[in-house]
């Protein structure tokens, strides 16, 4: 789907590897869910997600943020066939979960947000740049095979 | 979505840590927003260097923060007091209203990496509406 040098593929995987899934994952969706509050349309059975705190403390959340999260693993693994690898991912939440593909932007946009936070001024410009293109492809993927 | 009084109150105590680095953020996120995006360049093609940090990247991010800042001070009527920077932007400059949104989210970031403790999601959030404001007041003019 698209062309990756040699310098952005370790980029990604230095960025990633530095990343824990298990602090990263709940604190994304748990953002996600109070900046971005009727994103909670997807979450009815998870409890109490009424305020910031509820949220950010509900453990339904902590462990679908790790799910979420840790789905990004196999796109770093693959980077040469992201789309092949969510092919299933799409038709999923496509034909069963009926989520809006707009929410896929609205997340990669809050976990770049949150890595930057862990980073500080690690996260550079350029690395920025090269994450950033790593979203929208698994951006694009997510939402390929929505017709 | 239109602005709380919570949300007025919390962009304007969350602007009085930011403001001290106003400058710094400004030059930051603009420079993150032409490398991360470089679609934004074809803007700024009389500039020599659009690199981060460049001398035109830190006076016009200063620039933009600036006005900014303003747009806090007049939150309660951000469309009658962008009124000339919408002019300005809709029939001088013409540059496409989607922008403001890759500038917006190039602005959040950059508030994240220098203060991680207090950009909490619920400044997030009233910071992100805050933008989202002034980008409509900015585009009000455009059509």
């Amino acid at each position: 789907m698209a062309d990756w040098t040699d310098a952005e593929k370790s980029t990604i995987s230095a960025v990633w590897g530095q990343v824990d899934i298990n602090e990263v994952g709940p604190l994304a969706l748990g953002r996600v869910l109070i900046v971005y509050p009727w994103t909670q349309r997807y979450f009815g059975s998870f409890g109490d997600v009424s305020t910031a705190a509820a949220i950010m403390g509900n453990p339904k959340v902590a462990a679908h943020g790790k799910v979420v999260c840790g789905a990004l693993d196999k796109a770093v693994k693959n980077m040469g066939n992201i789309l092949a690898t969510y092919k299933s991912l799409s038709e999923t939440h496509a034909n069963k979960l009926f989520v809006d593909p707009e929410n896929f932007r609205v997340l990669a946009d809050v976990l770049t947000i949150v890595i930057a936070a862990k980073f500080g001024a690690a996260f550079t410009p350029e690395i920025q740049a090269t994450w950033q293109k790593f979203m929208k492809v698994v951006v694009a993927a997510m939402s390929s095979r929505y017709f | 979505m239109s602005l709380t009084a919570k949300d007025k109150s919390v962009v304007k105590a969350f602007w009085g840590k930011v403001s001290g680095k106003a400058d710094v953020v400004g030059a930051e996120a603009l420079g993150r927003m032409l490398t991360a995006y470089p679609q934004t360049k074809t803007y700024f093609s009389h500039w020599a260097d659009l690199s981060p940090g460049s001398d035109p990247v830190k006076k016009h991010g200063s620039t933009i923060m600036g006005a900014i800042g303003n747009a806090v001070g007049v939150i309660d009527e951000l469309v009658g007091g962008l009124s000339a920077l919408s002019d300005l932007h809709a029939f001088k400059l013409r540059v496409d209203p989607g922008n403001f949104k890759i500038l917006s989210h190039n602005i959040l970031v950059t508030l994240a990496i220098h203060f991680p403790r207090d950009f909490t999601p619920e400044v997030h959030i009233a910071v992100d509406k805050f933008l989202a404001a002034l980008s409509a007041a900015l585009a009000d003019k455009y059509r």
